[in-house]
This record gives structure tokens, C-alpha cells and sequence, in this order.
């Protein structure tokens, strides 16, 4: 268990190794990057098999840094979940980033240095190193989709630091103020001190704070940076920014806004969960009209963490363990499928126009691409077995025993998630008839495609058997989410739901 | 030994075993994976046949076999598998008819390149199929009837280089699922209420609870609310009005998947959900709806068919008619009747789709009735079989299956309490579905052949053979099994004891009814010969008798009412409008909101800049040189503008800072 903070050093390290063995070689660099990233997994994994569910957090290390704050990391079920989550995308991640040869040890120390970054708010059981963490998180993501994106990416990486600067100027300002009203940093004291604030006081804090976070989070009207980001960004920087990076920012609502400010978080709760079903309708429908593959993709991300917010405003327990399991389920789903239109599909045809991918048997040429997106497309649109479902489920159920209103609002984003799904199934890789079998075709000649590499087919399979794993069982996070959300630094803020 | 509940999970498992051999399976060891489906529904059938022998022992009893799937606190999501009757004969018959339909698709679909991928989501389809049926929760229930749709959706649209198998395909996954968001809200709201999924579980499953709610006006809205969810779900599976739409157009898929889960099973779930939840129904007012939807669809299915020309199309509208028929049964009241009847239509069903399939095999894949002619004397058998099965179809008395639960069905709506009307319907849906059988018939087997390939159309071997032949068979023996004389059929479900043996002189119990019905089907018979029977078709362009006579209402008919029209003006313009206008807010209004913020920003920077370069010494702008240089060697195509941004960011920083400090320090 003590082990657990060696994710971020591991992470760390392998980013400066990765850097230097750049110098040398590209498949140094890649090694590297590997190892350190399996080397967090692995930690993980065997923190993992130790852990006792318990509604404590247990702390890590705690040691004196800056005046102000400490250097203090605990773990407890809801951090556990996210941490592993991170070691699955970096790992995938990496493996989906194999082909990079421009400047590749730069890039994997980038790559490294952001998941450094979010293991450490993850961790964190102290405000001001949790903002420290999250400030590293965004600097390398800014250089990932400048130096290697593709279209658009100035535009794009712009957007996405400004609207990141913006979101953590406002957390800092938030966070500045209540400590200045008497709250030290250290989580659980900012907490309780937090609580004793007047109603106004809380209201201007909670609003400075959970904005600023719900930004990162894609909350409706703050999630464009989502898609054109999203797209910008190489593949294995998308993977991050939809599987972790937008999670970065629904965490620190669970874990700073709501608890501290239970009087503010009363004050606008309607108001979050009616932005967060605009998102998940709004965000589905745009996705249905898109004509880039990673569009659609990107607005189907801020659709389904539009869930994720509706689960916190909410605020039940099943709501928020649902929130938490689709936190990590939407960061795996999310994850492979931008593996396969970044990776797999976009490097090979050179295009993510529907247009274009229509005309082209993709299903012939990438059979395996094929099948592991109708998979990745059945776990988004919510389908039993896999673990988009229990987390969905858990979370309109949770979210029906405060308010049936909500939950019946947010499942119209069932269909409409279905819809541009199989839009996105058909056009992309069914859409052309089957050459060869029938009749030979003259208008467009078919080319075959370099084949799927080892690296992606590893990458994939990895994500698949953890999307069916916690989609057959998914107690084994539930199990660790659920004493977390006991303990009493969380439950006042579903306490103050229920009043 | 064992008993049949702790083993009833293998029913389902097995066929999910196949079909997970079946996707590993190259097309080089296809004879494994049709091999693996083949022996998993013979094997699962078996353990049905036990299932039935020990549910048959004990009827009335639920035997259940409960497990917890997500506990959170004290939310507690419970899985389960039950044996009870309607869970047996419901697994005997799923077993039995896919087994054959498996078989009659190892001859159809034999040249297909994607035979083992084919048996694979064939055997998904069964297995989750199977899966509804031993459900003892709500919420399993739902998970197996999303994994339904999943398969019909990938076999709908197994040809999917047909660009109708493809929007068809996805046509039924969409429609089928805006009826499931019923089927999902209403299971969530029953969660709240109830607190429990499971049907039974000694006392305090749902199902068992509900006598005890007391009846007060919100209890009373709620149920009925959740009862009409749960019936949306149902309207989408099994194709009732207003949710029909996809039914027929799933044709498009291999005739053996039309006749497996658009004729025999899946559409079967709607129903058979029903009768399950049926006392949650009946402590509402919602049978009242599902008694009007089920009388709606069983006519408009019959009108439509009529005038449809492709041969698994009139199949299709008659399966939606017959759903029909069930739904309404359930409504009046006597699910044991609705249960019957989809038993025996599963039987003369899957025997008239896969009539067709050997039809349309030996044709060379001509479906137009209009193409074909004169088979009867070119595939005996087939036509021996077809024949039975329309008999059976349209209610021809006493010997076949389908007049029995007809029957059935018809005397419990005509003893319904609260209206005549949905009886009268289903009378004139039996004239209907006479008229257009017989209509299929003289054109399919009648006259002379219609086109080349119908002329050389020979027998299919017997892997198609003997499955028509034994599916025959229990069209004409299973009508027995619910007579009025010996309902013992009914009596097994309703967990009754059979009081007295034998009474012939039941069986015409009701003889007005039963000589209306018979004359009914006489006269829709008599029409349908006078009108095709005596004038036979000649040529492949000639107009329809009645086309002549009553063009305008003919091609209303031809076009299914314009229901498809109708919702692409309506909902799916709506839809698409809406998501149009969201893309162009996102794009102009959101966004550009963002956007001329940051044009703000900008011209802010420029006026700083102006402004820093005149306050501020050298040797910050040195700095700020030499940062610009090191980003400029980051990103080699640099704007400039992201660095002005940040510094407008970084200003705007510390002003928020400055503030907040300045504010806190009064």
C-alpha cells in the first residue's frame, strides 16, 4: 500500500529516462515509456489486491513542504478507482503512441509528465498540492497537442490551456479564499472548517470552485475546448485528455466543491444537474450531425460526462458510486475509441471524413478495427455486459430517488446515444458494399492498408477486457467506491441532498 | 441429484458457450461453430425437457435461485433464475424451434462466406433469448432483452452490403430502444417503489408484494404508470402499434433469423414479459391499454397484409396481427390464453417462414408473389407443410392449432367487462388474416410459374425438409393441449388442478362464438378463392383484382398506411432539425461567445503590450523574449498569439488573486 506514491516518481522518472533515451533511440524512448507506465500499473495493482475498503482514507505520506500545506497523499476507494483507471490509459496510451517518430522522447517525457501529474491529484489529501498536481497535469497536455496534433492543433491546444488556465484560476481563487477565511489546506480540515462558513461565503466559494473544475469536466457551456481538443490532439494525448484529464475535473468536484460547501452545493444544485442534462441531450445531438469521425467521438465524450455531473447533482449514494464507476468507465470506453478512429483508422486512411470513410470497405481492410469499434460503440451506447451499463444505471437510479424528473429528462440521451453510435458504425466501416464478393467495383479501387500493428492489438484487448470485466462485475470497484462515500467527509454533501 | 432450478442457468449458458466458440471460429472450422450451436440447443432442449417434467410436478410453485450483483449500501440489485410453468413450456418450445431453425440454417445459409460468424450471433440470440425466459429479476430480464436486440440487430443486418439490410438493422436497434427507455424508466421507478427486482422470492419479490399494496389513488397511478413503461418495452419487441415500423423491414435479414426471432421468439418477449408481470397489471388500470394497442395492431397488421407482395413482408404484417391477438388477450385478462396462442404461433409460424425460406431458396431468391406460381406441383412437401401452416394461420377448425387458441383468445375478449369493441376487431382480423393467406397461397402455389427460376424450382434436401415436416406436425398436435375439453395447457400455467378429466362436451362451450368464428374464417377463406382462386394470376405485371377495383385505398395498403412517411416527416425531421440547430449554437453561439472573449483578450494584450513596453524596464521583456524563443522551438509553426493569451491569462491571474486578497483582508 505504502507503495502507491511511487506511481507518480515512477512516472516522473520514466519521463526524464524517457527523455533521454530520445537521444538515442525512438524505440528506447517507447521502452521506456512502457515500462514506467506498466511499472504504475503494476503498483497499482498490487495496492489494489491489499486494499481493505474502509471510509477513512489511509494516508500515504504526509510530511511538511511549504508553510501552508503538507505533502500529504491517502488513498481511499473513490482515489483507488481513478488511479487505476490512470495506470489502464497511460498504459494504453503509450501502446497506441508506438508509431510516433517525431521527436519521440519528448513526447513520451510529455506524455509521462501529465500522468505524473494526475496521479497526484488523485492522491492528494491536501488542496493546495491536489491544485499544484493539476496544475502540472495541464502544461504538458498544451505542448502534446501543439508540437504532435493534427487538425487545427494551434487552435485547439489553445482553447484547451485557456479554458484550463481559466477553470484553475478560478479553483485558485476559490481555494485562496477560503483559506483566507480561516480553512487550512489540508483536506480533511478544509473540510470540516469549510462547513462552518456562512451561506453566502459558501455559495461565492462553491461557485469559484466547481466551476473552475467542471470546465475540465466538459460541463454544458464550458465544454468546447472537449471536441476541437479532442481532435487536435495526437491519439494517445485524446485517449488522456477524455480518459483521465476530463475526470481530473469531475474529481475535484466530488472531492473539494461538494463536500466543503454543502450550503452552496444546495444553492445550485438544480442548477448543475439542469447543465448537465442540457450536456448529455445537447452534446448527443450534436454528435449525431457530425461529420469528422473524432467529432462525434468528442461530443459523445462530453455527453456521457454530462452522467457523470448529473450523478453528482444528484448526490445520493448510488448516484455518486455511479458517478465515480462511469468516471472510470467513460475514461476506458472513451479511451479505445479514440484508439480506434485516432489510431487505427486515421493514420492508415490519412482522413476522418465520413465522407471518405464511407467509400472505403474499411470493415474488409481493418477487419480487427472493425470489430473492436462495434464492441467499444455497444459498451458506449450503454448495453448490458458491458461497463457503461451499471455505471449509467446506477447513476439514473441513484439520480430517480432525489428527483424522478432528472433521470427521466437524462435517459432521452439513451436513444439519441444509440443513434449516433450506429450512424458512426455504419458510415465509417459498413458503409461500402462488400467488394470482390459480388460485383467487382471500378470507380474506386481498393488499396490495402499497412496491417494492425502488435502495440494497438495489445492496447485494445487490454481495454476490452476491462470494459466487459467491470460490465459482468462491477462490484469489484463498487465494493472499494462505496465505504469511501461513508465516511464523513463525503456524507454530508448527499446528507444536504436529501434535506 | 441436482434439481432443475440449480441447473436452469445452463439453459442460457450453453448457447453463450456456442457463441463464444463461434466468434473464435475461422471460416476454415466453420462445421465447429454450426456444430457448437447445434449441440448446445440440443443439450439446452434436454435440460428444458427436465425443467418442464419438475415445473409440471409442483405447478403454482415458483422455484427460485437468487444472487446479489451490485450491492451498494443498502441498494442491493438482485439477479435471479425461476421455474415456474410459463418459464418451461416458454423454454421447451424456444429450445425446440431454434434447434430446428439451426438446422434448416446449416442447408440456407451454406455458401455464405460468413457461415461461423452467423452461428455465433445465432447463438447469442438464443442465448440471451433463454436468459429472459429463466430471469427471475427485472433488472436481468432487461439485461438479456438488451442483448436481444443487440443479435437481431446484427443478424437483421448480417447481409449488410444490402443497404436495406443496413437501415433496417438499424431501424429495428433504434426503434425497439426508444421502446426500452420505457421499459428502463419503468423498471427504475418500480426500484423505487419496491425496492426489490426479483418477481419471487418467498414473499417478497415484487410480483408477490403487490396484493398488498393498498389501493390508494397515487399507489394505484404509480403501478399503472409502471405497468404502461414496462408495456412500452413489449410495444417495441414484439411490433404492437405504434412501434410496428421495423418489424417488416427486418426481412431483410436470411429467412431462418426472420423465422427464429421475427415470427417465433424475440417478438415473443414483448408477450411473454407481459404474462410475467402480469399481477402488477392487473393491481393497475394499464391492461385497459394493452387490451386497445393489442386489438389495434392485431387489425391494422391483417389490413396491411393484405396488400403486401412480398411473400416474407405478408408474413411479417400477419406475425404483427397475431402479436396482436396476444397482446390483446393479456389486456382481457387471460394471459393463459395469450401464452397458448404464442406457443402455437411460434410452431406454425416459424413453419410458414421457413416454408417461405425453402421457397425462396429454390427460386433462387424471388420473394414477389406476383413472380412466383405453381409450386405446389414442382416442391410437394413444402407445400404440404406451407399449407398446414396457413390453416393453422387463418383458424381453420379443429384440426389445427392456431383455431384452438384463436378460440381461446377470442372467448376471454369476448367476456371482458369493460368493452365489446376490441371482440369485435379481432373478429374482423380473422376474416382479414383467411383473405390474405389465401391470397399468398394461390399466388405462391397456384397457377402457372411466373418467372425462369420458378420454372426449374425443385425440393430442398432434407435438412429443410424435416424441419418443416416436424414443425408441422406440432402445428396440428399442439392445439390439443388447450381445448376446451381439456385445458390442460391452461390449467399447468394458472397453476391450477385439473378438476375432472376429459369433458367432450365442453369443447363446444360457447357454440355461437365458436359457429361465428367458424363462418368468419369460412367467408375470409371463400373471398379470398372467388377473388385469386378462380382468375389466377397471368403475368408478373398484372394488376391486383382488387387494385382495380379500390386503387386509391390499394396503394395506401401497399404503403403500410404511410406509417414510415409519417414518422420520417415528423419525428425523424424533428430529431434532425433539432440536432442541426444544437451543431450551429454550438458552433456560432457558444463557441463564439468563447471566441470573442478571447478577441478581447487579444486586443487587451495589444493595448498592454503598449503600455508594458513603456512601464516596464528591459529586462522583462528580455524574459519574455526568451520564453517566446523556447516555445517557438517547441512548436515549430508558432502564432504568437497563444503566448499573448497566456500572458492576458497570467495578468488576469494575479488581478483575481489581488482581489480576492484585497476583499478578504477588510
Amino acid at each position: 500500500m505504502n507503495l502507491l506514491p511511487w506511481t507518480i516518481y515512477i512516472s516522473f522518472i520514466g519521463a526524464f529516462l524517457a527523455w533521454l533515451g530520445g537521444t538515442r533511440s525512438a524505440g528506447l524512448a517507447r521502452w521506456t515509456a512502457l515500462l514506467a507506465a506498466l511499472g504504475s500499473l503494476g503498483v497499482t495493482l498490487s495496492a489494489a489486491v491489499q486494499f481493505q475498503p474502509a471510509a477513512a482514507a489511509q494516508t500515504l505520506v504526509n510530511i511538511p513542504w511549504v508553510p501552508f500545506a503538507n505533502y500529504h497523499l491517502a488513498v481511499d476507494g473513490i482515489s483507488l478507482t481513478l488511479v487505476l483507471l490512470t495506470g489502464i490509459a497511460a498504459t494504453a496510451g503509450i501502446l497506441f503512441s508506438w508509431n510516433i517518430e517525431k521527436r519521440t522522447g519528448e513526447f513520451f517525457a510529455l506524455f509521462l509528465a501529465l500522468i505524473g501529474g494526475v496521479y497526484g491529484v488523485f492522491m492528494s489529501a491536501d488542496a493546495f498540492l491536489l491544485f499544484v498536481f493539476y496544475e502540472i497535469a495541464i502544461v504538458p497536455k498544451y505542448f502534446l497537442v501543439a508540437i504532435w496534433g493534427s487538425t487545427n492543433r494551434e487552435y485547439g491546444a489553445m482553447k484547451l490551456v485557456l479554458y484550463s488556465f481559466a477553470g484553475s484560476a478560478l479553483v485558485m481563487a476559490g481555494l485562496l479564499w477560503a483559506h483566507a477565511a480561516g480553512a487550512s489546506f489540508d483536506m480533511a480540515n478544509f473540510v470540516e472548517s469549510a462547513r462552518t462558513f456562512t451561506a453566502w461565503q459558501q455559495i461565492g466559494m462553491f461557485a469559484l470552485i466547481f466551476t473552475g473544475f467542471a470546465v475540465l469536466a466538459g460541463m454544458f457551456p464550458f465544454h468546447t475546448w472537449a471536441p476541437t481538443g479532442h481532435v487536435a490532439a495526437p491519439t494517445g494525448a485524446s485517449m488522456l485528455l477524455a480518459g483521465v484529464v476530463m475526470k481530473l475535473g469531475a474529481y475535484g468536484c466530488l472531492r473539494v466543491a461538494l463536500p466543503a460547501f454543502p450550503e452552496g452545493f444546495l444553492f445550485f444544485q438544480n442548477i448543475i444537474a439542469g447543465l448537465a442534462i442540457i450536456g448529455i441531450i445537447y452534446a448527443g445531438l450534436i454528435a449525431l450531425v457530425q461529420s469528422d469521425f473524432k467529432f462525434i467521438i468528442g461530443y459523445s465524450s462530453v455527453s456521457h460526462m454530462g452522467f457523470v455531473l448529473l450523478g453528482l447533482a444528484a448526490a445520493t449514494h448510488q448516484a455518486l458510486s455511479g458517478a465515480v464507476l462511469q468516471m472510470f468507465s467513460h475514461g476506458v470506453i472513451a479511451g479505445l475509441l479514440f484508439a480506434v478512429v485516432g489510431r487505427m483508422v486515421y493514420e492508415r486512411t490519412h482522413t476522418r471524413e465520413l465522407a471518405y470513410l464511407k467509400k472505403m470497405p474499411l470493415h474488409r481492410l481493418l477487419p480487427f478495427a472493425a470489430f473492436v469499434f462495434v464492441l467499444a460503440g455497444m459498451a458506449s451506447m450503454g448495453m448490458p455486459g458491458f461497463s457503461g451499463f451499471p455505471a449509467e444505471f446506477s447513476i439514473l437510479i441513484g439520480t430517480w430517488q432525489h428527483s424522478p424528473g432528472w433521470a427521466l429528462l437524462a435517459t432521452l440521451g439513451i436513444p439519441i446515444s444509440a443513434a449516433f453510435t450506429l450512424r458512426a458504425v455504419h458510415v465509417s466501416f459498413f458503409g461500402k458494399a462488400d467488394i470482390g464478393a459480388t460485383t467487382p467495383d471500378t470507380d474506386n479501387e481498393v488499396h490495402p492498408l499497412p496491417p494492425i500493428t502488435w502495440p494497438e492489438k495489445a492496447g485494445a484487448c487490454l481495454l476490452l477486457l476491462v470494459i466487459i470485466l467491470i460490465g459482468l462485475w462491477p462490484s469489484l470497484l463498487l465494493d472499494w467506491i462505496r465505504p469511501a462515500l461513508e465516511s464523513p467527509l463525503m456524507r454530508i454533501a448527499i446528507n444536504g441532498a436529501a434535506q | 441429484m441436482p434439481s432443475s432450478i440449480d441447473i436452469l442457468w445452463f439453459i442460457p449458458a450453453l448457447p453463450l458457450l456456442a457463441a463464444f466458440i463461434g466468434a473464435i471460429s475461422t471460416q476454415r472450422m466453420r462445421s465447429v461453430a454450426s456444430g457448437s450451436a447445434l449441440s448446445a440447443m440440443a443439450v439446452s432442449f434436454g435440460l428444458s425437457c427436465i425443467a418442464l417434467k419438475d415445473a409440471l410436478a409442483a405447478p403454482g410453485v415458483h422455484q427460485v435461485n437468487n444472487f446479489s450483483w451490485v450491492s451498494v449500501g443498502t441498494f442491493n440489485l438482485q439477479l435471479g433464475f425461476l421455474l415456474d410453468p410459463l418459464t418451461a413450456f416458454m423454454l421447451v418450445m424456444v429450445t425446440f424451434v431454434g434447434f430446428l431453425i439451426f438446422l434448416f440454417s446449416t442447408g440456407y445459409m451454406k455458401g455464405d462466406e460468413n457461415y461461423a460468424k452467423f452461428f455465433c450471433y445465432l447463438s447469442l440470440f438464443a442465448a440471451a433469448m433463454l436468459g429472459i425466459l429463466v430471469s427471475n429479476s427485472l433488472l436481468l430480464t432487461f439485461i438479456c432483452w438488451e442483448v436481444v436486440g443487440l443479435a437481431s440487430y446484427l443478424l437483421i443486418g448480417f447481409w449488410f452490403f444490402k443497404p436495406e439490410a443496413a437501415a433496417a438493422a438499424k431501424k429495428a436497434f433504434i426503434t425497439t430502444r426508444i421502446g426500452d427507455l420505457g421499459f428502463l424508466i419503468g423498471l427504475i421507478w418500480l426500484h423505487s417503489i419496491s425496492g426489490t427486482q426479483l418477481f419471487y422470492n418467498n414473499g417478497e419479490g415484487f410480483l408477490e408484494t403487490i396484493n398488498l399494496v393498498e389501493a390508494t389513488a397515487p399507489a394505484l397511478f404509480a403501478i399503472s404508470a409502471i405497468g404502461i413503461l414496462l408495456f412500452c418495452g413489449a410495444i417495441g419487441k414484439s411490433g404492437q402499434f405504434p412501434l410496428h415500423v421495423w418489424l417488416p423491414d427486418a426481412m431483410e435479414g436470411p429467412t431462418p433469423v426472420s423465422a427464429l426471432i421475427h415470427a417465433a421468439t424475440m417478438v415473443a418477449a414483448g408477450v411473454f414479459l407481459m404474462a410475467r408481470v402480469f399481477p402488477l397489471l392487473e393491481f393497475g388500470s394499464a391492461l385497459t391499454v394493452v387490451a386497445y394497442i393489442g386489438a389495434i395492431t392485431a387489425l391494422l397488421g391483417a389490413v396491411i397484409a393484405v396488400a403486401q407482395n412480398d411473400i416474407k413482408r405478408i408474413l411479417a404484417f400477419s406475425t404483427v396481427s397475431q402479436l396482436g391477438y396476444m397482446m390483446l388477450a393479456i389486456g382481457v385478462g387471460v394471459w393463459e390464453a395469450a401464452i397458448f396462442h404464442l406457443l402455437t404461433h411460434a410452431f406454425f409460424k416459424a413453419l410458414l417462414f421457413l416454408g417461405a425460406g425453402s421457397v425462396i431458396h429454390a427460386a433462387h431468391h424471388e420473394q414477389d408473389i406476383r413472380a412466383l406460381g405453381g409450386l405446389a406441383p414442382r416442391m410437394k412437401i413444402t407445400f404440404a407443410t406451407f399449407s398446414i401452416g396457413m390453416m393453422a394461420l387463418a383458424g381453420v377448425p379443429f384440426l389445427f392449432s392456431g383455431f384452438w387458441s384463436k378460440e381461446a383468445i377470442l372467448h376471454g375478449a369476448h367476456t371482458w367487462s369493460v368493452s365489446h369493441i376490441p371482440f369485435y376487431i379481432g373478429l374482423v382480423a380473422v376474416v382479414l388474416t383467411a383473405f390474405y393467406m389465401t391470397r399468398l397461397m394461390a399466388n405462391v402455389f397456384f397457377g402457372k410459374p411466373r418467372s425462369h427460376a420458378v420454372e426449374h424450382a425443385h425440393e430442398n434436401n432434407w435438412v429443410m425438409t424435416l424441419p418443416l415436416t416436424l414443425l408441422a406436425i406440432c402445428a396440428i398436435l399442439l392445439g390439443f393441449l388447450g381445448t376446451p375439453a381439456f385445458p390442460w395447457l391452461q390449467a399447468k400455467l394458472l397453476g391450477k388442478d385439473l378438476s375432472g378429466a376429459l369433458e367432450f362436451g365442453k369443447i363446444f362451450e360457447g357454440p355461437g362464438l365458436m359457429i361465428t368464428s367458424i363462418v368468419l374464417v369460412a367467408l375470409g377463406l371463400g373471398i379470398g378463392w372467388a377473388i385469386y382462386g378462380f382468375r389466377k394470376r397471368e403475368r408478373f405485371g398484372d394488376a391486383d383484382p382488387l387494385e382495380k377495383r379500390f386503387p386509391g385505398l390499394w396503394s395506401a395498403l401497399e404503403h403500410r398506411l404511410y406509417f414510415d412517411e409519417l414518422y420520417a416527416a415528423t419525428i425523424l425531421k424533428t430529431n434532425s432539425l433539432l440536432a442541426s440547430f444544437s451543431d450551429w449554437l454550438d458552433r456560432w453561439i457558444v463557441d463564439g461567445a468563447v471566441q470573442l472573449v478571447s478577441k478581447l483578450g487579444t486586443l487587451l494584450g495589444f493595448i498592454n503590450r503598449d503600455i508594458d513596453e513603456q512601464c516596464l524596464n528591459a529586462g522583462f521583456n528580455e524574459t519574455a523574449e526568451e520564453i517566446r524563443g523556447i516555445g517557438n522551438t517547441y512548436s515549430k509553426a508558432q502564432s504568437g498569439d497563444v503566448h499573448g493569451y497566456l500572458r492576458v491569462m497570467a495578468w488576469g491571474f494575479v488581478a483575481i488573486v489581488i482581489l480576492v486578497s484585497i476583499a478578504l483582508n477588510i
